[in-house]
Formats: structure tokens, sequence, C-alpha cells
């Protein structure tokens, strides 16, 4: 009995949930860590094994590519699958289309020119694709 | 350009790896982050936490602690927004210090 008590006391305020639902839907796009999933990805370009070169450029925006590592090139390592894009999340906006984003290996030594650990050491950069190009 | 965030690679002495505990008002920072970035009200994401962070300035990245930088940014965030107005903001700051004011002073 409780129970359905409580669902009749809920059933006045659901009344209203038709009308923000479809106010989201023409609104703003939705934002939030829990977005829902956004179509229409971008296609993959590259594979494991792949060259790349990072491209050497330096917009303004929120930016995840490290200044470090533009301009140099090393090895994709894996696809870590299609993210919203951080740059268009970062203003609000909804992030579509997803970004495919890799982990790209760099030997540490052609990234540091004064580098003095092992001539083999790498370091793994995630990257998204809009910021590669084939090398 | 590098932006004055974007430090990777620059010296910066050594790291100190220890632990310490937060502060009351950091917890509050932290849990007022997740609630504003939950399913329910998707007020804010983790990108634009960042972005905020990265248009702080060079100076008041660094004169500010961790939470510092992240409250900084939530506000200008929920301003922008139109949460709450800068006149509500200011309004409720003046009448918090009152409160506190008025909670140091010695009483009897």
């Amino acid at each position: 009995m409780a129970t359905k008590g409580r669902r009749a006391t809920r059933a006045k305020p659901a009344r209203r949930k038709p009308a923000l639902r479809a106010k989201r839907v023409v609104g703003a796009p939705r934002v939030g860590r829990t977005a829902a999933p956004i179509p229409s990805d971008i296609a993959v370009a590259f594979r494991p094994g792949d060259r790349v070169r990072v491209r050497a450029i330096y917009p303004p925006g929120h930016i995840r590519t490290p200044h470090y590592i533009r301009g140099k090139s090393g090895l994709i390592e894996r696809l870590c699958g299609s993210f919203g894009n951080p740059e268009e999340l970062a203003f609000g906006r909804s992030g579509a289309p997803r970004q495919p984003l890799y982990r790209v290996r760099f030997i540490q030594s052609e990234v540091w020119p004064d580098y003095a650990g092992q001539r083999h050491d790498t370091v793994d950069i995630e990257i998204y694709q809009h910021w590669l190009e084939r090398a | 350009m590098r932006a004055h965030h974007d430090m990777g690679g620059l010296p910066a002495g050594p790291v100190e790896a220890t632990e310490h505990d937060y502060l009351l008002w950091e917890k509050r920072v932290d849990a007022l982050m997740m609630l504003l970035s939950d399913r329910k009200r998707q007020l804010l994401r983790v990108d634009q936490l960042r972005r905020g962070i990265e248009q702080l300035g060079s100076d008041a990245y660094d004169r500010m602690t961790y939470y510092e930088r992240w409250i900084a940014s939530i506000t200008h965030n929920m301003l922008e927004r139109g949460v709450f107005t800068s006149d509500e903001l200011g309004r409720k700051m003046a009448e918090v210090e009152t409160r506190l004011a008025a909670e140091r002073e010695p009483r009897g």
C-alpha cells in the first residue's frame, strides 16, 4: 500500500515531464559527462603501426594535444575509440561528430633533444585524429 | 605559442610525493563539481572546467591552489550559463562575510 501511495504522489509532477523533455530536444545541445551518444562519427583513418606526424599548429582554445609533441612523429599504437571533441565540449557544444582517439608512441630521444634516458625509451600520448597526419 | 598551463617538459623541480588531507571547503568544491556534472543537472562538464582553468591567466594560475582554480572556473561557467548573476553572487558573498565575521567575534 505504501508503494502505491508513493506512486500516486509522484504522478502529479510527472505530468510536466513530457514538456521538459520536448524542450531539451529542440534546445541547446546536451552537455554533461553522461551526454547521450553522439551520432555521425568521423571515419577511422589510421591503423596500428602507421607512422603519423602531430600537426604543428597553435590555435587558442581548449587543446588536449601537448605543446611539446606538436610537429613530432610517432607510430599509432592503438585506437582507443571515438569520443566527443573536447575542443567543442569545452565551450558547451555537443562535441559531434565524435573523433577517433589514438594512443601514439614516440621515441623519447626524438621528443627531447637532451634526453638522458635509455635509447629505446618511449612515451605514449593519446591524440585525437584531427591532430594527426600521415608521415 | 605555448599556453601557460601546457607545462609538459618544463623544469619544475622535484615532485613532492606526500599525501595531504583535504580541507572541508576543498571537499565541498569537489562535491559541487560532481553535482553540477551529474546526469540530472548536466550544467558543467570536465572539458568546460578545464577550459575555465586554462583561461584564468598566468598570474592567477600560478597563485591559486588546485581547488581555488576549480571554484574560480566553476563560478565563471555558472555565470556564463546564467545559473546565477554577478549581482546575486556579490550579495551572497557579502552576506556570508557578515555572518562569518559575527561568528568570529568573541562571545560574552
